[in-house]
């Protein structure tokens, strides 16, 4: 599957000159007030703080941590999500009854979601259930319409021949699913990492990016403040390029 | 085994397409030869369970095999590939590979159906019709786009297999009810 243009937008010249222009903000900002670095750190203490806290056990138990709530509960979301969207192909009883569900999800502040989660939930599960909630309304949403798309006229061949369930599903509705999942989950992805963070702000379990992340602004430690968050979109980034990877390599073994 | 079909009826749309149709297939090879639009698809998908007469009987629970009008094959996969989808574990390989070869597909292995020609993928539709298991074959123009060689080995093909079950080719050429020394239904 090929990327799109917008993908492959971001050119180093241009990153290069925004961090310049960071740099000089920064620098600007420590010219006019006593303590301004600590208004606006600049790139390179960000950087000098990252390499510091790389070197931490903290540091890596607090990316697993995180990894462990928000990707766990991107899993949980998507499979959850194509399980519904099954169902709701099926039925549209399914299909009516969660159409509420979905919009609701879509149009509610996530931040409201996780202040009401936060009254039910342990501190440890709020980052899960947001990230499984953001990531379920595009997945469910994109598979169903991947299952539609599948090849009527295939499924009346497949039907004839008594073809199986278990083949049909592989030969039919798979590749007419896969296109909408993969697009679902680059977004999903990028959502469910920003939710997730903000959950584990509100939430602070302990050994996270998130409760770093508030400790850093109780602090005044703006230098942590960006690097904890340049950590969260490296790790987003990862995971998204690992995620596609893995579902267009599956594309690709499947011969699509 | 012998198909029966009685006083079949089907409109669309208040326009009769299919009027009274009655006749019976036994083993071998039956064509089923009308003008265009006048309702032979219409009457194999009923056969096959696709569309719902409005009245009118025919034989049941039939385990049919088909080529289509259109060829409906999976095209991100290879010969073999359509033919495993359908025969799953019960496909016989070298049998397969020797039926691809007598249609002049023995050497694309690996080629997605997407790269064929339409001769090569209409070929393909009566490989897979042929190797499935099945009681009777419904066969809907199975040689358009064929080459005067490759319909003389599809029909060689049919002959074979109208000694074994009944087999409804619709056809507009009377050349093939010929050639295969087939009962014909006008409709």
């Amino acid at each position: 599957m090929k990327k799109t243009a917008a993908q492959n937008s971001i050119r180093p010249w241009a990153v290069l000159f925004w961090l310049l222009v960071w740099q000089g903000a920064s620098m600007v900002f420590s010219a006019l007030w006593p303590n301004g670095h600590l208004l606006l750190a600049s790139p390179i203490s960000a950087a000098l703080r990252l390499g510091e806290l790389a070197f931490t056990a903290a540091f890596w138990r607090a990316v697993g941590g995180s990894i462990a709530h928000i990707f766990g509960g991107f899993l949980a979301g998507c499979a959850l999500a194509v399980a519904l969207a099954a169902l709701s192909a099926r039925w549209r009883l399914v299909r009516e009854l969660l159409y509420p569900l979905t919009a609701a999800v879509k149009a509610v502040p996530v931040v409201s979601f996780i202040i009401l989660a936060l009254v039910w939930l342990d501190s440890r599960s709020l980052p899960l259930f947001i990230s499984a909630l953001m990531v379920f309304p595009p997945v469910y949403l994109n598979v169903l319409a991947g299952i539609a798309a599948a090849d009527g006229k295939l499924l009346e061949m497949a039907r004839v021949f008594r073809v199986p369930l278990g083949r049909r599903l592989a030969g039919i509705y798979l590749p007419a699913v896969l296109p909408y999942f993969r697009s679902a989950v680059s977004l999903a992805l990028g959502l469910c990492w920003k939710a997730g963070a903000a959950a584990e702000v509100i939430g602070l379990p302990s050994g996270t990016i998130g409760e770093r992340l508030y400790t850093a602004k109780v602090y005044f430690q703006t230098p942590d403040l960006f690097a904890w968050t340049a950590v969260i979109v490296a790790v987003s980034v990862l995971f998204e390029k690992l995620f596609l990877a893995l579902v267009d390599a599956l594309a690709g073994k499947a011969g699509l | 085994m012998e198909l029966h079909i009685e006083n079949l009826c089907k409109a669309f749309d208040g326009r009769l397409v299919l009027e009274h149709v009655t006749f019976t297939a036994g083993t071998g090879v039956t064509c089923v030869m009308a003008p265009s639009g006048a309702g032979k698809t219409t009457l194999l998908h009923i056969l096959l369970g696709l569309e719902r007469p409005d009245s009118g009987n025919f034989t049941g629970n039939v385990r049919w095999a088909a080529v289509f009008q259109e060829d409906r094959l999976l095209e991100h996969l290879d010969a073999m590939g359509n033919l495993r989808f359908v025969l799953g574990a019960a496909l016989d390989e070298p049998a397969a590979g020797a039926l691809l070869t007598e249609l002049g597909l023995g050497d694309t292995a690996g080629k997605p159906v997407r790269e064929f020609s339409g001769g090569m993928k209409r070929r393909l539709a009566l490989a897979r019709a042929l190797l499935a298991p099945s009681d009777a074959l419904a066969l809907d123009e199975p040689f358009t786009g064929l080459d005067e060689e490759n319909r003389a080995r599809c029909l060689a093909l049919l002959r074979r297999a109208g000694e074994e079950k009944p087999v409804l080719l619709v056809t507009h050429d009377p050349a093939d009810a010929q050639a295969l020394d087939a009962a014909v239904v006008k409709l």
